[in-house]
């Protein structure tokens, strides 16, 4: 499947890595190549998201659209947009 | 000498400074405001290098590394993780990057780092790249070293290196026990003998112990010490049978707490700060009373150490890695409290103050220069 373009809106406490920008742009057919593209223009991203074992974090949720994604084998199609949102509880 | 305090806590980090006499420190921070600080660590072979130990509630774990003395900080490009599992196989991730070695004189920029759930990770370019120590993490027996556990996961810490033999190496894990590789870290053996083990169905193990703190004494390598959630404990190496030092503690105070400190030059000098470990275990200061015990023959008698310390309705703890001393001729001597305040004292725990109040919960105090 050919790659394509999404839109990916980044949670505040990730954005040290895109240098602030809250929405940036990133190619894949999954969300696994979309963080993996992510990886390569913001290092480091991918792993503060996804653990060495390829799950999410447990504070971490990932929306293609408004559907949320269990899996990075989710597929994400040319004009969706990505939201990684933050879960935190507590003080 | 200037002294720096790297002060860690549950949300960011901060330093203290003061010139040679150690009248005033000046707070500044914090840095990483927000983040869950659990670490940090001067190199002794490359003073302006420091590497950090964080997260955040919801990031993944890693380590920033400054080379201008905290000044500025960036990511390591490969944080400590395990490898990624076989199918079937157990998948461990970090949960946190717990604590931080530097390595031998003789191996400028090794690091080692120890993880929740337990892991040992070492780093070759100073902290920059991570890779696993296999000869541990995937050790055929880990998984009955660590089957214990607590449900926030198991923690490596105390990673000791024998500044005679870059090779001979300690651990400790909470809960498992104390481990020693003499080749490196490929092979590793417990080192409980002679350690209680009063919360397990057969105390008499050989592993699953739960060593709070291990320190070895600079000068004198094969002089260790341990506190332990289950007492105060001397070895002398090549000795392999723990010694319950904690006996000679006060019945009323009892041999319980997080962090044992080293007199950097006096291997018979050690400070513990006991905490409640009674009934349903408060790990608080007992009866609200906090103080510091200090002994001067490795832990055959032990002194009460509280002058200027609050004297009734203190309720905090001191952590495994909040409590330091610096290298002043004139030992000082400093910890920092579950409640954010921070002690001093520049006469080896006689008298103390109060140098800073209201931080977040402290995780470490370490002392750069």
């Amino acid at each position: 499947m050919e790659s394509v373009s999404c839109t990916v809106r980044i949670a505040s406490p990730l954005r040290s890595y895109t240098s602030g920008a809250s929405s940036v742009t990133a190619a894949g057919t999954t969300l696994h190549e979309i963080l993996a593209n992510l990886d390569q223009r913001f290092p480091g991203i991918r792993f503060r998201m996804v653990d060495e074992q390829d799950r999410i974090r447990p504070h971490m949720r990932l929306f293609v659209n408004t559907s949320e994604a269990r899996k990075l084998s989710e597929s994400v199609r040319a004009g969706d947009t990505v939201h990684v949102i933050c879960a935190l509880s507590g003080g | 000498m200037a002294s720096t305090l790297w002060i860690s806590t549950r949300k960011g980090a901060f330093t203290l400074r003061a010139d040679a006499r150690r009248g005033t420190w000046k707070l500044a921070g914090p840095q990483f405001l927000g983040h869950i600080v659990h670490h940090i660590v001067q190199d002794p072979r490359e003073p302006k290098v420091l590497l950090m130990a964080a997260k955040t509630g919801h990031l993944g774990p890693t380590v920033f590394r400054s080379v201008d003395r905290g000044r500025t900080w960036c990511e390591a490009s490969q944080p400590p993780a395990f490898r990624k599992a076989a199918e079937g196989g157990e998948a461990r991730a970090v949960q946190r990057v717990f604590w931080l070695t530097p390595g031998h004189a003789s191996e400028s920029g090794t690091w080692y780092a120890g993880s929740s759930p337990a892991g040992l990770f070492r780093s070759e370019d100073g902290g920059v790249r991570w890779e696993p120590v296999a000869g541990f993490n995937d050790h055929p027996m880990r998984s009955k070293w660590v089957t214990f556990g607590t449900p926030d996961g198991e923690f490596l810490h105390s990673v000791l290196v024998d500044p005679r033999d870059p090779k001979h190496l300690y651990i400790a894990i909470s809960i498992g026990g104390i481990f020693e590789s003499t080749d490196g870290g490929s092979d590793w053996t417990p080192l409980n003998e002679g350690v209680a083990a009063d919360f397990l169905p057969d105390p008499a193990v050989p592993f699953g112990h739960d060593p709070h703190c291990v320190a070895m004494h600079p000068l004198k390598p094969d002089r260790l010490y341990h506190q332990n959630h289950c007492g105060l404990y001397r070895l002398d190496r090549p000795e392999r049978r723990w010694i319950r030092v904690g006996k000679a503690m006060p019945k009323k105070i009892g041999d319980i707490g997080f962090p044992i400190v080293l007199h950097p030059t006096d291997p018979d000098t050690a400070w513990v700060f006991p905490m409640d470990g009674r009934t349903v275990w408060p790990r608080t200061a007992i009866n609200g009373k906090p103080a510091v015990y200090r002994t001067h023959d490795a832990g055959k008698t032990w002194r009460r150490l509280d002058r200027g310390l609050p004297s009734s309705q203190a309720w905090f703890t001191v952590l495994r890695q909040a409590m330091c001393t610096d290298q002043h001729s004139r030992t000082g001597l400093y910890f920092g409290t579950t409640g954010g305040d921070v002690w001093a004292s520049t006469n080896a725990g006689e008298r103390w103050s109060c140098i800073a109040r209201h931080l977040p919960e402290i995780y470490s105090v370490t002392h750069a220069v």
